[in-house]
């Protein structure tokens, strides 16, 4: 049962990073393929109606996190204090930004929010990327199971880390770069005319930049946390999920030169989710690794709740869960097809 | 209290009153939005349709706001309370990953529908509005499950790390302390909601504008005001204050003012509590009536403070008077205007009384205060504990999260807020500046 809602967080916050990750890659990518007003409200109705729901496998994923292992939810979220309140922060400047904008009818009001948006998604990319480094990194969690990471240290990956240090940064760079190719390969499906052209050729660029970044994290991870390599070691099949990621980045760039939209689209999904997938399978069975002591680390079994909270809550979570996949492809299936430029509320 | 306490406590507290200011009005709202498309599907009147529309644009801009003021609350609980997630989470977390489950997808999916409503027809606007009145009720409904089992825990276990486990998911969810909360909670809302539309309805007739519009507002929120805040005052007010008194007697000597255990306690309307002499200055006082509320008998004992040891007295007495008594002052007030504005309405001369319309129309921050206050009565009166009775306050910050670092972010929330604040005044200024029956409703429908 442990395991379970350990594969279940892992499941939300890939659906969170694949879902949301589209929009923030949209914000990322805006100032690169709009020239006119009417390009803005095209790119802002590709995503509007969605991008809310989007966001909620975030606060959903956290919440389970907080049911099924309150250690881990106390002790990251306080540890991590810093870049989540910033987190917070400007995730409270992107929805005001893609809410606000359509407002005022003022060409300085809406750049100020057009700027914001963009702002707002590449460091929230940049700020998910590098959690997800220092959760492969670890943390210096003491005795009663609680740490505090500053920003940054001395940059270095050692037993005193930041939250920034090279190897974090790297695993920023490297998200900011695949959710920009994810974001731009939407769009591409989401437009046409010279918005479109402008969206493929953002998508080949970042594409390829992230392909480079992608190699340098991979080959990086396994010098920063050893403890990875072993989990596959011992268990070699499992290789075939990071293999298979990394043949859908290709078969998504392949498809991106040959103007495949949606498969394209659909392939970088894919590359996003095997790679999350790989990095649960590395993690297995530890959330928050000690950089200190390896006993001191927080894992799925000394972490969770009781028995009885586990099983109830898979209950409820199970109808839960269908029922919000049964009705957002709905809302998806509503909202499918290009946006016109008048489509903004 | 340790700085870090006090900076954890203040921005807890700002960040949740602030954020409360929007999902009161989304809740009432989405109730009376969903009358409003109903009557607009129903009748097929056009006036009800641009009715409709120019209540979902306000209801759209203050949901926006209230999405992204509530993500920091749940945040909070681990970045802030570390040891408090640590000891409830596996009874709380049920709670609130039930709300992200079943009603924020909910809300978020089909608020979409709402607003980009153009392209849809007047039944599937109907049936988004009915999804959002469900998903943001359901929404409450598990947030108050979360506060009813920190005021009054019930199904949980005692693990042998000293943490609390859930026992019964049923318990928790049909918690005795959660009926009278979500029906006084929930009036509240529909009072809020009520008084704005009536208020912009006050404000457009007492202008001349949009003049058939201003009366259907006014007819609607008078009405559904009137009858929501009777209702606010009994039952459900007055079933909150005697399970308080029940449960949590300090709490309710507290905000009483009552010192000292009395046979035939009365009741003060008006004082400011001494804590030197221990007394009430300036008292107006009803003799015998608290005794009366609460036991149904003008001679009952009430417990006073002095029957409580000290360090489980809430910690800011004073404050807690005052807020339950701006409360309950301006519960009455306001519950004596609408009562008013439905008596004129009823004999048809509420749209001629000029001064009982600018009464209504500067009526409006009523709620948001006498909410707000009420909020402060239910959790200042529940220090010092978290967790009532289990977990002291002082006890659930998170250990390495130093004062500097929580001074520093809760300037951060204040200056954001105050930003946010400002934004959504403009906005909704804006908005209402605009008026109804424009833009929106002249454009195609396009199903």
């Amino acid at each position: 049962m442990e395991t379970l809602w350990f594969i279940v967080v892992t499941l939300m916050l890939a659906i969170f990073i694949v879902l949301d990750g589209f929009d923030f890659g949209v914000g990322m990518v805006y100032p690169f393929v709009v020239r006119t007003e009417a390009d803005r409200r095209t790119v802002l109705a590709s995503i509007g109606p969605l991008w809310n729901a989007n966001e909620v496998w975030l606060i959903a994923a956290g919440a389970v996190l907080f049911f099924a292992y309150p250690k881990a939810y106390a002790a990251g979220f306080s540890g991590f204090y810093l870049a989540l309140i910033l987190v917070l922060w400007l995730l409270i400047f992107r929805g005001l930004a893609l809410e606000l904008r359509s407002q005022v009818d003022h060409v300085l009001w809406k750049q100020a929010w057009d700027t914001a948006f963009t702002t707002a998604s590449l460091l929230l990319a940049f700020v998910f990327g590098a959690a997800l480094g220092n959760l492969i990194r670890g943390v210096p969690l003491n005795r009663d199971g609680y740490f505090f990471v500053p920003f940054w240290t001395d940059f270095q990956p050692g037993p005193e880390p930041g939250i920034l240090d090279w190897f974090t940064v790297l695993l920023g760079l490297t998200t900011v770069s695949i959710l920009a190719f994810h974001g731009a390969n939407y769009l591409a499906m989401k437009t046409e005319g010279a918005l479109y052209k402008r969206a493929v050729s953002t998508a080949w660029v970042m594409g390829r930049v992230s392909a480079g970044c992608t190699v340098l994290t991979v080959t990086a991870v396994p010098f920063v946390q050893p403890s990875l390599r072993l989990n596959f070691a011992g268990h070699p099949m499992e290789y075939l999920v990071p293999f298979s990621g990394i043949f859908a980045l290709g078969s998504s760039l392949y498809l991106r030169q040959r103007q495949r939209d949606t498969a394209a689209f659909l392939s970088s999904s894919a590359f996003i989710l095997l790679m999350l997938a790989s990095v649960m399978f590395g993690m297995y069975p530890y959330i928050l690794v000690s950089t200190t002591d390896p006993a001191l680390s927080l894992t799925v079994f000394n972490a969770a709740t009781d028995s009885y909270g586990l099983t109830a809550g898979f209950a409820w979570f199970g109808v839960g869960f269908l029922l919000v996949v049964a009705y957002q492809s709905y809302v998806y299936s509503l909202f499918s097809g290009k946006p016109r430029s008048d489509d903004a509320h | 209290m340790t700085s870090a306490l006090l900076y954890d406590r203040l921005q807890f507290a700002f960040t949740a009153t602030f954020h409360y200011l929007f999902p009161q009005l989304t809740m009432g709202l989405a109730f009376l939005l969903f009358y409003l498309r109903s009557r607009a599907l129903v009748t097929d009147d056009e006036h009800y349709q641009q009715v409709s529309d120019f209540w979902t644009r306000i209801f759209a801009l203050n949901f926006g706001f209230g999405v992204v003021t509530g993500i920091p609350l749940e945040f909070q609980f681990g970045t802030n309370w570390a040891r408090f997630s640590n000891f409830a989470g596996g009874v709380i977390g049920q709670t609130l990953a039930m709300e992200g489950v079943f009603a924020f997808f909910l809300e978020s999916s089909f608020l979409g529908i709402l607003l980009f409503r153009k392209r849809f027809s007047r039944r599937m606007q109907w049936f988004a509005a009915l999804i959002l009145f469900v998903g943001s009720w359901l929404s409450g409904y598990f947030i108050l499950a979360t506060n009813a089992w920190m005021q009054h825990p019930v199904a949980y276990q005692v693990g042998d790390d000293g943490r609390v486990f859930v026992n019964s998911l049923t318990g928790l969810l049909t918690n005795p302390w959660l009926f009278w909360q979500f029906a006084h909670n929930m009036t509240a809302a529909v009072v809020t909601a009520s008084c704005v539309i009536a208020a912009v309805g006050a404000y457009y007739l007492l202008s001349g504008l949009y003049l058939s519009h201003a009366k259907t507002f006014l007819r609607t929120g008078v009405v559904a005001g009137a009858i929501a805040s009777a209702l606010m005052i009994f039952p459900t007010g007055h079933g909150n204050a005697k399970q308080v008194f029940e449960h949590q007697p300090v709490k309710g000597a507290a905000f009483e003012g009552l010192f000292t255990t009395e046979r035939g306690a009365g009741l003060y309307l008006v004082g400011q509590p001494n804590l030197e002499t221990m007394t009430i200055d300036n008292p107006i006082e009803i003799p015998n009536a608290l005794s009366f509320l609460v036991y149904k008998d003008l001679y009952a004992k009430v417990k006073g403070l002095d029957a409580f040891p000290r360090d489980e007295w809430p910690d800011n007495l004073p404050l807690l008077y005052y807020a339950y008594h701006i409360m309950a002052g301006l519960g009455t007030i306001l519950a004596a205007i609408l009562g008013l504005a439905l008596f004129s309405l009823w004999h048809g001369r509420l749209f001629n009384m000029k001064w009982l319309l600018w009464l209504v129309m500067l009526s409006a921050p009523f709620p948001y205060i006498a909410t707000s206050a009420g909020w402060m009565t239910a959790e200042l009166g529940r220090q010092p504990w978290l967790v009532y009775g289990l977990l002291r306050t002082a006890h659930g910050t998170s250990p390495l999260v130093h004062s500097g670092n929580a001074l520093f972010t809760l300037i951060g929330f204040l200056g954001l807020y105050l930003l946010l604040g400002l934004l959504f005044v403009f906005l909704l200024g804006k908005t209402i500046q605009h008026g109804p029956g424009s833009i929106s409703s002249q454009a195609p429908y396009t199903a």
